[in-house]
């Protein structure tokens, strides 16, 4: 009955011309019957390239046979060993750089829809209300998670099944961290967050919202009162231009433009009180996911002219294909080899135009990529009116300002041994705050990495005494 | 978690002082600082002033204007109703060591934000002398508060009905050039309408009398995160919420700040007028 090779099944999606109008998903899912006929295209190749490339090792292979036979509840608790959170890395992953971009399907077709089964069964999970089972033998040691996104989740459920006493700070009023304020809901919807942080609750783990480490606790006082701390603060700080005309009205970074209309929900204002001004045209700076996210929510705010500006070309763009495939779909405008010069205002201090330089590719730089070059004599100018800088952000600033004994790099990246341990005895770190702008995947892995150091460590002490 | 109004109390016209419990705020608080609230789940993020906090009994005390939808609401609030959230204290603390004679300067609710700083320079061994500015006499607030921490104290009001009449720029200048020990004023702390902040530091600045000022910008997160609260000090970019809410008053662009401010008025007052509508439909 298994059927291999063949077309990738298509994944039904909201129309374009439909889905700029809400902010519902985009992908509408598979059903049971194209799940299991996606499913049945895997060849169970023996080398498990998409195992082998999946950063954290997830058992793909059988979740894929299970889902091929239609057993999603076993093909659920196989994920979910690996993989706390699969309703939304099924989502949010560049899986066409990893598990599917190595699987030997995708040389005749597209490789199998490994995000899309995965968020399925997720899913299918969450609907019938199946959750994992496990037992918690309680110990008596506590241990502090700092930040709430996919590496402090991660690492607060990993301990929580080691039986430690588990409190997760997050400084904002929703858990979820970029999860949370930063993904837009038609590419991950808000119940799928909210379900995964209900489930912390409801394995026991202690979440202190509004709770800003660094402020309402020191880090010394952190220190003594836990056994071990795990450092999940992530990349906040947005980075900026540093160019004249920045202090106008209309210019956003990705960050305040994404939490305005995702966490504080902007799109419904009146009904939600935090306003946004979006005007057309709009000019997104930068061409990675970010960037994606927040031109197709100006779309969605009724924009009706979205620029793309970037200073390479859709080629060297670090957003997943999808994103880049979803948002020209929708009506957005890649202008490529371009870099903001300045951003020139009105008399009342609103932006109305953007100059720009024209850009050429050089050698390649440090991450590979051809460098771009002014070309210079090249300005020009355009009419524009609201612009968000998505450059990509630092680690928080305020908490590294607090916790000066803490080993950084130039880049304010927390230092960490193979173990994820900082230089300070029982802190451990992950995530973005130790890699810069990283993937959920990779956060989620560091957070499970670091749990079991948490637990090593821990253990040790308890036999020293 | 949520903050329940212990007290309300109406300090003039459009001003309010609600105290509510938030402990961990009350323990950590030092003058300077400030907090984020949100009234229910449906509300925006705003930054408020803490007048004063009882770290014994857990709860602080916020002064704020009606100046549209979310401080129209939060009025609406009685005892016993309950703010969703409540995160700080943010910002960084009021720099307080004895400077010597020190003036601080507060118009309309930032005379509240410079309460605590009065309050603790005192209580540091300087002399006080502050000059509170309002828009007529009804409007001035906490003036026998401060009174108690200041060894002199001067009101101004824009219409004359007390103290001087027109500006506390005007008094700040007299208070300078009249002082017979001008080299002892070491600092001179402002907080109130941007515009106001900027008089001042035009009126030290020929002094050169080290002259700090309180920003209160848009803020979203408070955290660092959003940028909306960026301003530009010597031509250097930093986020009131983080880096400040403090700065060197005769390096802010304020300009800048003042444009910024109104970012969002439109909207702002389409959900006031809304607010509004809906309130008298009721």
């Amino acid at each position: 009955m298994i059927k291999l090779g063949g077309k990738r099944v298509p994944m039904r999606e909201q129309k374009p011309k439909e889905r700029i109008k809400n902010f519902k998903s985009v992908p509408l899912g598979y059903n049971e019957k194209e799940v299991v006929k996606e499913a049945q295209r895997c060849i169970q190749c023996k080398g498990l390239p998409c195992e082998t490339e999946c950063p954290i090792n997830m058992k793909i292979l059988e979740m894929i046979r299970e889902i091929a036979n239609a057993n999603f509840k076993k093909a659920f608790f196989i994920i979910k060993e690996d993989n706390p959170i699969p309703a939304i890395t099924g989502r949010v992953c560049p899986q066409e750089n990893q598990c599917e971009g190595v699987c030997p399907l995708s040389k005749r077709d597209q490789g199998i829809n490994i995000g899309k089964l995965e968020a399925f069964v997720a899913d299918w999970a969450r609907h019938a209300g199946i959750k994992e089972e496990f037992h918690i033998k309680e110990r008596p040691e506590k241990v502090a998670v700092v930040g709430s996104g996919p590496a402090g989740i991660s690492c607060a459920v990993d301990l929580r099944k080691f039986g430690f006493k588990v409190t997760l700070f997050e400084a904002l009023h929703k858990a979820g961290g970029v999860l949370q304020y930063g993904i837009p809901a038609f590419r991950l919807p808000t119940e799928v967050v909210d379900y995964e942080i209900k489930y912390l609750n409801d394995i026991g783990v202690d979440i202190k919202l509004n709770f800003f480490v660094g402020q309402n606790i020191k880090f010394d006082e952190l220190r003594k009162e836990y056994d071990a701390l795990f450092l999940a603060t992530g990349a906040g700080a947005p980075m900026f231009m540093n160019i004249p005309g920045e202090s106008l009205k209309g210019v956003y970074s990705a960050n305040e433009f994404l939490i305005r209309v995702n966490l504080m929900k902007a799109y419904k204002f009146l009904e939600f009180d935090t306003p946004i001004v979006c005007k057309s045209p709009i000019g997104i700076i930068g061409a990675g996911n970010v960037a994606m996210d927040a031109a197709r929510c100006a779309l969605r705010l009724g924009i009706e002219k979205v620029y793309i500006l970037y200073r390479r070309t859709k080629k060297q763009s670090p957003a997943r294909i999808e994103e880049i495939q979803h948002a020209v779909e929708e009506g957005i405008i890649l202008k490529e080899l371009v870099s903001p010069k300045k951003f020139i205002g009105d008399d009342d201090g609103w932006l109305e135009e953007v100059e720009l330089y024209t850009m050429e590719l050089g050698k390649p730089d440090g991450s590979g990529r051809p460098r771009p070059k002014k070309i210079e004599g090249n300005e020009f100018k355009i009419k524009i009116r609201t612009i968000v800088e998505a450059l990509g952000s630092m680690p928080n600033r305020l908490f590294l300002s607090r916790t000066p004994e803490l080993e950084v790099n130039d880049w304010g990246q927390i230092n960490v041994d193979h173990n994820l341990m900082t230089n300070i005895e029982g802190v451990y770190a992950g995530g973005d705050a130790i890699r810069g702008n990283a993937t959920v995947i990779l956060a989620l892995g560091d957070g499970r990495k670091a749990a079991k150091s948490i637990r090593n460590y821990i253990i040790n002490k308890a036999r020293k005494k | 978690m949520s903050h329940q109004i212990v007290n309300k109390k109406q300090l003039s016209a459009d001003t309010y002082q609600i105290e509510i419990k938030a402990a961990h705020v009350a323990e950590k608080f030092s003058a300077g600082q400030f907090v984020i609230i949100r009234i229910h789940e449906k509300s925006e993020r705003i930054p408020l002033t803490v007048s004063s906090v009882a770290p014994i009994k857990g709860t602080i005390t916020l002064v704020f204007q009606v100046v549209g939808k979310t401080t129209m609401e939060l009025s609406s609030l009685e005892e016993g109703d309950s703010l969703i959230n409540c995160v700080g204290p943010l910002g960084n603390p009021s720099e307080i060591r004895k400077f010597g004679k020190v003036i601080c300067v507060g118009g309309g609710t930032g005379i509240a934000c410079i309460y605590p700083i009065v309050k603790a320079l005192t209580e540091a061994g300087n002399e006080i002398i502050s000059i509170l500015g309002a828009r007529t006499e009804k409007m001035l607030i906490l003036e026998e508060e401060i009174k108690e921490f200041s060894q002199e104290i001067y009101v101004s009001t824009d219409d004359g009905s007390k103290g001087h009449h027109g500006f506390v720029t005007d008094v700040l200048k007299e208070v300078i050039t009249k002082n017979q020990h001008q080299e002892d004023i070491n600092r001179v702390i402002v907080i109130g309408p941007p515009q106001m902040m900027r008089a001042a530091a035009e009126v030290t600045r020929p002094y050169k009398i080290k002259t700090i000022a309180s920003l209160n910008t848009i803020m979203v997160d408070g955290t660092g995160m959003c940028g909306c609260c960026r301003t530009y000090v010597n031509g250097e970019m930093k986020l009131a919420c983080i880096d400040g809410p403090e700065f060197d008053a005769h390096k802010v662009d304020f300009d800048a700040v003042i444009s910024r401010l109104s970012m969002f008025r439109e909207k702002e007052i389409m959900a006031y007028e809304d607010f509004k509508k809906r309130i008298k439909s009721k």
